[in-house]
């Protein structure tokens, strides 16, 4: 494969080597837009360029990066740690349906006036699974965009796609249109963008919280993927506590056979109780915060168990103790590529 | 500036009988099933006719309330095995349930308006059958739909219902506007021209203008998707009337005294954000606003003891090497005095910017709900 311009390929240990396309998807909550970002700069750092592409129109981008809302049009947001840069594309429907009509028409300004009459809009509402091939279509664009010298634009696109819920519909765009066209420019249009998404240079990764309801949809978008025959990626298990208590310990408490005592000396020991009555009472409320813990833990060990079966590749992102800032996502970054997700 | 938000009480609004729908809204992921779900039961215990309408197909909400599935038709909940996983009917109320099928909605939309061969014809077309079974306006439109219906029927002391995890906030509230957008648009009227000119082939009688755009759209679009849309915008056209006016009639229904909206949050920059935006959303729309419950708030049952000494006090001892569970306990119970703050603060900048907004804290569970006791127990908290 030949490397983009002026850019020099740094070797590295990737799960998703020869992957161009990544699309991250999530059940509402999980955090999917900041695992999208985060995996961009992870995929542009040792000096690539990524672009990273929204498609329901909710600025979450621009959000998770502290930026004002972004436009139609694609632009550098960010520098990925150790040089590298990361491209931001807001898709608008509409605007897509133009840059199609464009592309292959060269009937830009006639699209226009299609626009003005309301037609693009007519057409994206009274048949949805248009608007999803505009989308999906701009983004395999870019996938496939080239230079003039034949080198390919963007090392990898990152898509920020919809809810575990919808991405199977989302992604089976000739199933989609197919209803709709079964011959014509659109169904020609849907099966470009098809080839592209069902390609071996597509992965569509999950993230999931290790709670039971979005383990549950990523097990069933994984399986409704791979019945529509689309590339199922890996799972990003996104705000991971950290375990700061042995198993041993858990397992009292989780058995109501925790020590209470012990925990009562060494609180006074740590001079944070006035005398054994205080011990104890702060034990007690310390403990119900370790059964709760134990508790969690196991629902977690009981989900990551239920993930083993889906038999897709897992990797662990740090819960951030002060929340998603532009700090957050480096981090993240960085634990994507170490674990060698990127 | 005030950071106190004055308090929700839940069970004021279940209790009144002029409450007649309860719509918990919010973003995707914070719990509103469960919530809409837990005020059903609740008001239904203390003694209300309800029926809890909901749009999210996750099969755990009809198990957790003794059903396999549920379908587009409102089944009775009476809960199965011991007395805890039961509906409490002491208090004369009922709770019924039902999943939002939007293409089923939509066919009978079409069947009870239109004659019987044009009802044929809409319900055959692959316009049609993309669209009402697509996930993105049509389900808001349907549920907004079935909820007026149900709240024709006078069956049911309350309606709870949960809104479609929408890809822009209130969706459903724009449903009827863009119906009527839609209708209103030139490329209607340009596009079912010909059929009410008696039927004859596409674009004859429209003049040279229309002729180049029709050129166009069938180059783009193919003809034969062309004819399609045709036939099913001119078949609508007919029944689009009835439509837009039931639509009207349930926003109309929506902003009534009647009505209490509450927005469902989880104490994080994102879901705070999309509740202030909801907020302001629904006032922007007269609608009335009851309050926003936020759930999964993580508290701290020693919470006398901050992080700070936590921390201090942990590492004095590790350093000492001594009481190695004392220190895991410490640095646990820190960790989460400083995500409780962390939410606080989330919470506290939601009230800054809206003050009189009555808020509702459910803590968080260690555990998901499974059964109506569960649900019982959230219904608790948050009347609590």
């Amino acid at each position: 494969m030949r490397q983009p311009a002026g850019r020099k390929s740094t070797a590295r240990d990737s799960d998703w080597e020869g992957v161009r396309l990544h699309v991250v998807t999530g059940k509402g909550g999980t955090g999917k837009t900041t695992v999208a970002a985060a995996l961009a700069l992870a995929l542009a750092s040792g000096n690539r360029k990524v672009l990273l592409v929204e498609v329901e129109g909710r600025q979450g981008i621009a959000q998770v990066f502290d930026l004002p809302p972004l436009p139609y049009e694609e632009r550098k947001i960010a520098v990925a740690p150790g040089g590298g840069d990361v491209y931001a594309l807001a898709i608008d429907p509409e605007e897509a349906m133009l840059d199609y009509l464009e592309m292959f028409y060269g009937i830009k300004r006639m699209g226009k006036a299609l626009t003005r009459m309301g037609m693009i809009d007519f057409a994206t509402t009274i048949a949805p699974g248009l608007r999803d091939v505009l989308v999906t279509g701009k983004t395999s664009e870019a996938v496939r965009r080239r230079d003039k010298s034949g080198r390919r634009v963007y090392d990898a696109i990152v898509m920020d796609a919809p809810p575990t819920g919808r991405i199977a519909r989302f992604l089976n765009v000739t199933q989609e249109v197919a209803g709709l066209a079964r011959v014509g420019p659109v169904k020609n249009h849907a099966d470009m963008v098809r080839s592209v998404l069902a390609s071996p240079e597509t992965a569509v990764h999950f993230v999931t919280l290790l709670e039971e309801m979005p383990v549950q949809e990523t097990l069933d978008g994984i399986t409704e993927l791979r019945t529509a025959k689309l590339p199922v990626g890996g799972v990003f298990i996104n705000m991971v506590r950290p375990t700061t208590l042995p198993d041993t310990v858990l397992d009292a408490a989780a058995a109501d056979r925790f020590d209470l005592s012990e925990l009562a000396l060494g609180l006074k020991a740590a001079g944070l109780a006035d005398g054994k009555a205080d011990a104890s009472l702060i034990a007690e409320a310390l403990a119900l915060e370790v059964s709760e813990h134990a508790r969690r833990t196991e629902l977690e060990r009981r989900e990551r168990g239920t993930l083993d079966t889906a038999g897709a590749p897992r990797y662990d992102l740090p819960l951030l103790a002060d929340g998603v800032d532009l700090t957050g996502l480096y981090e993240l970054a960085e634990a994507i590529n170490e674990q060698g997700a990127a | 500036m005030s950071r106190t938000a004055p308090a929700l009480d839940i069970d004021a609004i279940l209790d009144d009988d002029a409450t007649r729908i309860i719509v918990c809204c919010g973003s995707g992921g914070v719990g509103k099933t469960t919530t809409a779900a837990a005020l059903g039961l609740r008001a239904a215990e203390r003694g209300r006719a309800v029926v809890v309408l909901t749009v999210d197909p996750a099969r755990r909400l009809a198990q957790s309330m003794g059903l396999t599935e549920l379908d587009n038709t409102p089944r009775r909940i009476t809960g199965n095995g011991s007395a805890a996983d039961r509906v409490d009917a002491a208090n004369g109320g009922e709770l019924h349930a039902m999943m939002l099928d939007m293409k089923r909605t939509f066919d009978e939309i079409i069947e009870a308006h239109a004659d019987p061969q044009r009802a044929q014809q809409i319900l055959t077309n692959p316009f049609y059958q993309s669209l009402s079974s697509s996930f993105s306006g049509t389900q808001e439109y349907m549920a907004m739909e079935k909820l007026g219906q149900l709240r024709r029927s006078g069956d049911w002391d309350l309606i709870v219902v949960d809104t479609p995890p929408s890809r822009s906030a209130l969706d459903f509230l724009d449903a009827p506007e863009r119906l009527g957008r839609f209708l209103d648009g030139r490329l209607i009227r340009i596009l079912t021209a010909p059929a009410k000119a008696g039927g004859r082939s596409a674009f004859k009688l429209l003049n040279a203008g229309f002729g180049i755009i029709a050129g166009m759209l069938t180059k783009v679009l193919g003809a034969q998707v062309l004819k399609d849309i045709q036939t099913f915008v001119s078949a609508l056209d007919a029944v689009f009337g009835g439509f837009r006016q039931r639509a009207e009639q349930t926003y109309r229904l929506l902003q009534a005294p009647g009505t209490a909206f509450l927005v469902v949050a989880a104490p994080e920059r994102d879901a705070m954000r999309e509740a202030s935006y909801f907020v302001e959303r629904l006032a922007d729309d007269r609608m009335p606003l009851a309050g926003v419950v936020v759930n999964r708030v993580h508290q701290a049952s020693a919470s006398t003891l901050s992080s700070a000494r936590s921390y201090a006090a942990a590492e004095d001892l590790e350093t000492r090497g001594e009481h190695d569970l004392t220190v895991a306990v410490l640095r646990l119970h820190a960790d989460r005095m400083q995500l409780a703050a962390r939410e606080q603060r989330e919470q506290e900048h939601f009230t800054s910017a809206h003050p009189t907004v009555p808020l509702a804290q459910v803590p968080a569970m260690p555990e998901d709900v499974h059964d109506l006791a569960g649900l019982r127990q959230i219904g608790r908290l948050l009347a609590s």
